[in-house]
């Protein structure tokens, strides 16, 4: 399968990119890891006039931890992301996500800002970011602006990235003692996007009390889904089987699936509910 | 508009002009008539397309020509002098790693960068390494054990010989 033709671009500096997205508009897309961009453009799904690649632009690949606050560059690569010293010892819950993003050779191309900027709901770093509750950095004509991750995400393939805009980094605070996160998707197959997924984090205090939680849903709702009940459901008490199953009720009833060929609608919340529960035991195993 | 890249495959350095649409697959098969690298799904699920770029083994069906400008190709054809096998290729032969042969090159290149990472990985992830190769007729258990066969001579350590397992 054989692209449309298109005119490839490969700045050098992010400030040379922008003044190309202002330039092309709405027919240039930015090629980052490809490994979603590509497959749409060989199918046709997606005929851009203009790529930009942007992965000469040095300086987007990093994973680092400033003043309490974690910060990752959008080109970081998956396989980076999953061998990271620092974010395995400080967020388990990268491996869990890394581990089952498409497989190891997709991995060593996918990147992290593609993931999260490509808007799809079956990605599996947007309900991460949502546990966690992330910034998105996006850098336009203007400079940069930041945008909260639960005002990032709008519809089918929609974010709130301008035409203009290029995603940068992705932040997210530094957890205090105490917390833990996991994440775990279901699928049919390696490769296979989630036929449901949730992503956790929690802190609890000294006392056991839940200071934090963070859940958030793959792949069961037009767009990566805040489990906010649930969240609500944890908070301010110790956790117990009781709240667990309280959150886990929650959200199978707040999402969104459709039945599809990975299951029936009522199959998707069912599961939903299992990995709620799961993923919520698994991060307060952690935490301790 | 075409665009004129330089490219290094297998030690040899090459500049072609290309048209930006040109996937690498297809600028290493038919540009530079390297057909030991297949085509299998060409949609980045089969791996039968992996080869090493700077290093790294990824699939290049999903990848452009112009992406690889000024940067490192490895393929099949590269793993071992004529006529030679390394230690992959010979793991394949002496414990039976393939039937058609399809899904080899791709397997092998894959394996090349598995064992640089790890030059002694557990069986568990041998399995996880090349989960994003497909082999529609051996089924896996003698590929693991090609691959668990290079690992152990390529650390100098007495390789068991093995019977072949057909499961």
């Amino acid at each position: 399968m054989i692209a449309q033709s298109f005119q490839y671009e490969s700045p050098r500096t992010i400030g040379d990119a922008i003044s190309m997205l202002d330039k092309y508009g709405e027919d240039a897309k930015i090629l980052s890891g490809g490994h979603s961009l590509i497959p749409m453009m060989k199918l046709r799904f997606a005929s851009p006039e203009y790529l930009i690649d942007i992965n000469g632009i040095p300086g987007l690949s990093y994973v680092k931890e400033e003043n309490g606050v974690v910060k990752i560059g959008a080109l970081t690569r998956e396989a980076e992301i999953e061998h990271a010293d620092y974010l395995r010892e400080h967020f388990p819950i990268f491996k869990d996500v890394t581990k089952l993003i498409a497989d190891p050779q997709v991995r060593n191309m996918g990147t992290i800002g593609g993931n999260l900027a490509h808007g799809d709901a079956a990605n599996d770093h947007p309900a991460v970011m949502l546990a966690l509750r992330a910034t998105i950095e996006a850098t336009g004509p203007s400079g940069a602006r930041k945008i909260p991750i639960d005002e990032f995400f709008f519809g089918f393939y929609q974010t709130a990235l301008q035409h203009n805009e290029i995603l940068t980094s992705i932040e997210f605070p530094l957890p205090p003692k105490g917390t833990g996160s996991a994440y775990h998707k279901l699928e049919r197959k390696v490769g296979d996007y989630a036929t449901a997924g949730v992503a956790v984090q929690i802190t609890l205090d000294d006392n056991g009390t839940c200071t934090y939680a963070g859940i958030g849903l793959t792949n069961v709702n037009a767009t990566p889904l805040r489990a906010e009940r649930s969240e609500q459901a944890l908070l301010g008490k110790p956790v117990t089987e009781a709240s667990i199953a309280e959150a886990a009720k929650y959200a199978s009833e707040d999402c969104n699936p459709s039945s599809d060929l990975r299951g029936s609608e009522e199959y998707k919340r069912a599961m939903v509910a299992v990995l709620v529960k799961r993923m919520i035991n698994k991060a307060i195993e952690r935490a301790r | 508009m075409n665009k004129t890249i330089v490219v290094t495959v297998n030690g040899t350095s090459h500049t072609l002009e290309v048209e930006p649409r040109l996937l690498l697959v297809h600028m290493i098969r038919e540009v530079l008539n390297l057909t030991g690298t297949h085509i299998g799904c060409d949609t980045s699920s089969c791996g039968a397309c992996t080869i090493l770029l700077d290093g790294k083994s990824v699939k290049s069906c999903t990848i452009l020509a112009v992406q690889a400008n000024g940067r490192s190709i490895s393929t099949i054809e590269g793993v071992s002098p004529e006529g030679e096998f390394n230690s992959l290729q010979e793991g394949f032969k002496e414990n039976h790693g393939l039937h058609c042969g399809f899904c080899t090159p791709g397997m092998i290149m894959r394996s090349t960068e598995l064992l640089a990472n790890n030059p002694n990985p557990t069986e568990e992830e041998i399995r996880w390494g090349i989960s994003g190769n497909l082999c529609r007729c051996t089924g896996y258990n003698n590929i693991v054990k090609a691959i668990q066969y290079a690992s152990a001579k390529n650390r100098g350590v007495e390789t068991a010989s093995t019977e072949p397992q057909f499961v």
